[in-house]
């Protein structure tokens, strides 16, 4: 190796790992999840959006029971590990006792809005300033892929063998339109991950959402639909192909609800 | 400072939550709760602490969780169905390490029934529930007695990070005594600097975590966690507290706590003035229970009344405690001087039970 060659190869050597984006608060333990899962990515999605508005230190997480439950252990931020479906409870707790953090639940649909649906309700009635971001993935993944209200009619799960039906399971269940037709309710948006533009998009909700909370308007709320490639039995690659084809057409990705006053 | 006055026991409990510095209280209403949370609704607010009314039983019990993790004193309460949805949340600030005080005023059973008072928790409040946890479980008997074991629990639930219960009934509950409201010292307590308030606001500049898990505290391992657990719980029962009254010399002790421990204390009076040589030993924790000195006084020929408005839960506990070397009897609801449930246990047909006995 000449003597110029040296010198330039020391001046390339990089020695630490370029700094990603919202490094500072997620340490993503990549194992934890199925090749191709999404709920990583909302994961870096919300530690962009507080790296972004500076409000990492005064942050606390609250997560949930399931898949989405998983991605509490890769967040460095203070977090609060609740039982299935309380987080909002907790939440609430925290915000009352501690106004000037930002504190947001991340829970899986089902954590949510099936067995959460008290606790999510009544943090809506209270008009709560936290914010709930929902990982819609139209099934319970952790236990093997059953029937969620977010199932598509239609979809096969392991406890819908021959697909939702109406008549027995009823209808997708959507949450970021009931959200929204509540008066303490600041902002509520769903959107998604499947295309690099939706992920931005998706991004800018969960700041405006965690915005609106610093600004105490009122109770914020973004759900993110995300790939499950394992339990809807697809690759990677058809997930995503998935999710652009039937998932968004039966869950309309936008805005629902953005107000910075509430009456 | 000192003040006197007039209250009820449900009111003692927010008193004493006062006095004790409770900064926040989460609850939903269920008679005959109410007066603890309606009190606390007007005096929590004023002095710069939470109030919130829940949309359940559950709620409340996960926002104590929430306000536990926050570092806070804070408590709930509730009666006997709502106790029941309690038992996840329980379940979870054991095994989250979280201190809080949940107060169980008890009400007839079983199922929702109707709202009177009611012995009738005794196992589920004492024995644990879902997963085997334990808890300190304080027993009041006076209004006053309900202000001062307030603030015990708090300090017990500080000094052990983990729930403590405070249990009364209906009756007590509503009893009208004159009550000295101050603030009791029970000493120092260490720092919560686990508490989560934002990673900014940490000295060392790590973010804290809490969760319904072993894994952080305990090295990791499920043996390790179970091996402090156990540990805390063995801890936990030097808290043992009791009441002896009489006892020397007694040919027959009587059991009880809550009102009941009122009503045999007044019968084992009676029984003294026709010279039947009559006790009471009262437990003022239920968990841990005084299993010692009650088996140190069986045999010899002493008799145990177990005293308890339900059809027998405590008595087993009094079983256990004297180990077949004496007779234990019990006087249950049954005993209630009237058939509907507005019923008591009064002291005079305890009388004849110790006449009978003795």
């Amino acid at each position: 190796m000449s003597k110029e060659t040296k010198n330039i190869a020391k001046e390339v050597v990089v020695e630490k790992p370029l700094l990603l984006r919202g490094e500072a608060w997620m340490d993503i333990i990549w194992d934890l999840f199925c090749p191709g899962c999404q709920i990583p990515l909302v994961g870096r999605l919300v530690a962009e959006s507080l790296e972004e508005l500076g409000i990492g230190d005064k942050a606390i997480m609250v997560g949930c029971v399931g898949c989405t439950g998983i991605l509490i252990a890769s967040m460095t931020m203070d977090r609060v590990s609740p039982a299935h479906g309380r987080g909002p409870d907790i939440a609430t707790a925290l915000k009352r006792i501690h106004p000037k953090t930002v504190v947001f639940t991340v829970q899986g649909d089902g954590d949510c809005i099936a067995i959460g649906a008290g606790p999510l309700i009544g943090a809506l009635t209270r008009a709560e300033k936290i914010t709930v971001i929902m990982v819609n993935n139209t099934n319970y993944g952790t236990t093997g892929g059953q029937l969620a209200p977010t199932t598509l009619t239609g979809q096969v799960t392991s406890t819908t063998p021959k697909g939702r039906s109406p008549s027995a399971e009823g209808y997708p269940m959507h949450t970021a339109e009931m959200v929204a037709t509540f008066r303490g309710t600041a902002y509520s948006a769903r959107g998604s991950m499947h295309t690099p533009a939706d992920y931005q998009r998706t991004k800018k909700y969960v700041r405006t959402a965690f915005q609106r909370q610093i600004e105490g308007v009122g109770f914020s709320f973004v759900e993110i639909i995300t790939a499950c490639p394992v339990n809807w039995h697809m690759t990677p690659v058809q997930a995503l192909d998935w999710i652009g084809e039937k998932v968004v057409a039966e869950f309309p990705v936008g805005e629902f609800k953005n107000v910075t006053h509430i009456e | 400072m000192a003040k006197r006055i007039l209250a009820e026991g449900n009111e003692a409990v927010g008193w004493g939550a006062l006095s004790a510095g409770c900064k926040c209280f989460f609850g939903y209403p269920i008679t005959p709760q109410n007066e603890i949370m309606e009190l606390l609704a007007r005096e929590l607010p004023e002095r710069g602490g939470v109030f919130i009314q829940s949309q359940c039983e559950t709620g409340a019990i996960n926002m104590l969780y929430g306000a536990a993790t926050a570092g806070v004193r804070a408590m709930t309460s509730t009666a006997s169905p709502g106790w029941a949805l309690m038992q996840e949340g329980m379940s979870d600030m054991a095994s989250a390490n979280l201190p809080g005080v949940v107060v169980v005023v008890q009400r007839i059973g079983p199922g929702v029934q109707r709202v009177e008072h009611a012995q009738m928790d005794y196992n589920s409040v004492t024995k644990g529930g879902v997963g085997g946890y334990k808890n300190i479980v304080l027993a009041p008997a006076s209004v006053q007695e309900t202000h001062d074991l307030m603030q015990l629990a708090f300090y017990l639930a500080d000094k052990y990070r983990h729930p403590v219960v405070v249990l009364t009934e209906g009756i007590l509950g509503h009893v009208i005594e004159p009550l000295e409201v101050k603030t009791l010292d029970f000493g120092p307590l260490p720092e919560k600097d686990w508490a989560v308030a934002g990673r900014g606001t940490h000295k060392d500049g790590k973010y804290r975590e809490i969760g319904p898990s072993y894994h952080p505290l305990y090295d990791g391992t499920y043996l390790n966690y179970l091996n402090a657990l156990r540990e805390k719980y063995r801890a936990m029962e030097s808290e043992l507290r009791y009441e002896e009254y009489k006892v020397q010399g007694a040919k027959a002790i009587l059991v009880a706590y809550g009102y009941c421990a009122r009503v045999a204390k007044e019968a084992v009076d009676m029984a003294r003035a026709e010279g039947l040589k009559a006790g009471l030993l009262r437990p003022i924790t239920l968990w841990p229970f005084p299993y010692q000195p009650l088996r140190d006084k069986a045999g010899k020929g002493r008799k145990f009344i177990a005293v308890e408005d339900s059809l027998g839960q405590m008595v087993d506990d009094v079983k256990m405690a004297v180990e077949g070397k004496s007779e234990v009897h019990l006087a249950d609801v049954t005993f209630r001087h009237m058939p509907s449930e507005e019923g008591m246990i009064l002291p005079g047909r305890l009388l004849q039970e110790i006449r009978r006995l003795l």
